[in-house]
């Protein structure tokens, strides 16, 4: 197994200021807009982003919330591991907004395509953005594209990109990590 | 842990700790589910699942199908009563003719203790118990537990006192090995006559006087007198249970503290608790119920990620 460095914590903090900025271009002041991180991983760049365009650019009121999309997964019982769940946090109904899925890695777009199904249970939103840290491009299994991304990755199938925050992990960094085995993650 | 480490439910005494504590953590995250406006969740839409009841039941049926909905699996559910077990059917070529129809699980409720077991070993299906007899009827123990956990922050440490009905009370006794399992201490207490000889074996105590048990518990789950179970005469007259161990308003107030009223259902007013206790915000009857639905799916959820 060997790592090398894809993004170093300054570059992401760079890249994190672009993303935030952005969302602004588009979303103003964020009044009809919704900011929806995907759990587990997503939770920390949605969090990170609100952070941001709360301290940063001074948006008083942007409404957040976490969703598990573990449920509504399209390989329950085909995996060897079995699928753990993790919390969804909106107290609020999703009607007619503006909804931004964030997660860290777009691979092959499934866990998008529950997510898009896991938010109907909180209502039709009148449209929905992705927002990703590191897109992996060549490796989707369906017709999914983000609308905002941090850095596109060109990754084969046994490589793996891990993204490790501050909160979590004790750093900002992005790796890529090459295993000798093919294990698709991050779906 | 994120699997269960059985295959079918059958009562509590198989389980682990840890796999009550993974019920309980995937309870949590349904509970939230079935609180969204659309309750529904796609995971186990290529299940089938079937919900026998050889004997009567209401609540327990209901929550079990509407769990196995809300997870939306397809389901099937029949009562002896209408069933070709009148013609004479076994027990066993009854679940295998349904089991011929494709079906990965099955859930059942039989008078006979061990039925659910007897089934587990010789039919090929995930087997939920729903009560057998007198002796088991773990999910209402996982859910009765799950809401001490709720409204006391946790399970373990904690007094719990049964009363009533032991002797034939499948609820008792999954509770009580539940209960132990996570660390919380048991007593029963009942009439003489309906609490089961060397019930200290299990490592509970006795408590014939019902305001002692009171004032030293934390927890009071109430159960029925089950008078569809007793042949003969277990206790003078209703009226007299009632005066000995029905909970009234007056005696829980007569407490130096506050505590928990639990109740399997149904309840019968007036005997075990009068309707005030059962309404007051001492009593967690409802939230036990919705609370049902939740462990359900999560047992349900949990068991089928098990089938390949």
């Amino acid at each position: 197994m060997s790592q090398k460095v894809l993004l170093t914590s300054k570059e992401v903090n760079i890249i994190l200021h672009r993303l935030a900025c952005q969302l602004i271009e588009k979303h103003l002041d964020f009044s009809n807009t919704i900011i929806i991180g995907l759990q587990p991983r997503g939770s920390f760049l949605a969090k990170r982003i609100v952070k941001l365009l709360q301290e940063e650019y001074n948006i008083k009121t942007i409404k957040f919330g976490l969703l598990d999309i573990t449920f509504f997964r399209d390989d329950f019982r085909r995996g060897e591991k079995p699928l753990e769940a993790n919390k969804t946090e909106i107290d609020f109904i999703v009607e007619d907004k503006k909804v931004i899925f964030i997660d860290d890695v777009l691979y092959t777009g499934r866990s998008i395509r529950s997510a898009l199904t896991a938010i109907q249970s909180f209502g039709r939103p009148s449209e929905i953005e992705l927002l990703v840290l590191i897109d992996r491009r060549f490796s989707r299994h369906l017709p999914i594209q983000p609308d905002y991304r941090g850095r596109q990755v060109d990754a084969i199938n046994n490589e793996k990109v891990k993204v490790c925050w501050t909160e979590n992990e004790g750093e900002d960094t992005v790796y890529l990590i090459t295993t000798n085995t093919q294990t698709p993650e991050n779906v | 842990m994120s699997e269960l480490t059985v295959n079918h439910l059958l009562g509590i005494k198989y389980l682990q700790p840890e796999d009550i504590q993974l019920i309980f953590e995937t309870a949590d995250h349904f509970k939230e589910v079935i609180n969204r406006p659309i309750k529904k969740v796609p995971s186990l839409r290529d299940i089938t699942i079937a919900n026998i009841f050889f004997e009567n039941s209401t609540r327990t049926k209901l929550s079990f199908e509407l769990a196995q909905k809300r997870l939306s699996a397809d389901v099937i559910s029949f009562s002896a009563a209408q069933s070709s077990v009148k013609k004479g059917e076994t027990l066993i070529d009854t679940v295998n003719n349904i089991l011929a129809m494709k079906v990965d699980m099955v859930v059942m409720r039989h008078a006979n203790p061990g039925a659910a077991y007897f089934l587990s070993k010789n039919v090929k299906a995930s087997i939920i118990n729903a009560g057998d007899g007198a002796h088991e009827h773990p999910t209402q123990a996982l859910l009765d537990s799950f809401s001490i956990r709720e409204r006391l922050g946790e399970v373990g440490g904690k007094k719990v006192v049964i009363v009533g009905d032991i002797l034939h009370s499948r609820v008792a006794l999954s509770n009580i090995f539940a209960l132990q399992m996570q660390g919380a201490e048991v007593k029963v207490c009942g009439p003489k006559t309906l609490i089961p000889k060397h019930i200290e074996s299990l490592g509970v105590s006795v408590e014939p006087n019902l305001r002692k048990a009171l004032e030293w518990c934390d927890v009071a789950n109430m159960l029925r007198v089950q008078n569809e179970r007793m042949d003969v005469n277990y206790f003078p007259s209703t009226r007299e249970y009632a005066q000995q161990y029905g909970v009234d308003k007056a005696i829980l107030d007569s407490l130096n503290k506050e505590i928990v009223i639990m109740h399997p259902g149904p309840i019968n007013r007036g005997v075990e608790i009068t309707s005030d206790v059962a309404d007051s915000k001492q009593s967690v009857i409802l939230d036990q119920v919705e609370n049902g639905v939740a462990i359900r799916m999560a047992v349900i959820y949990l068991l089928a990620s098990k089938i390949k």
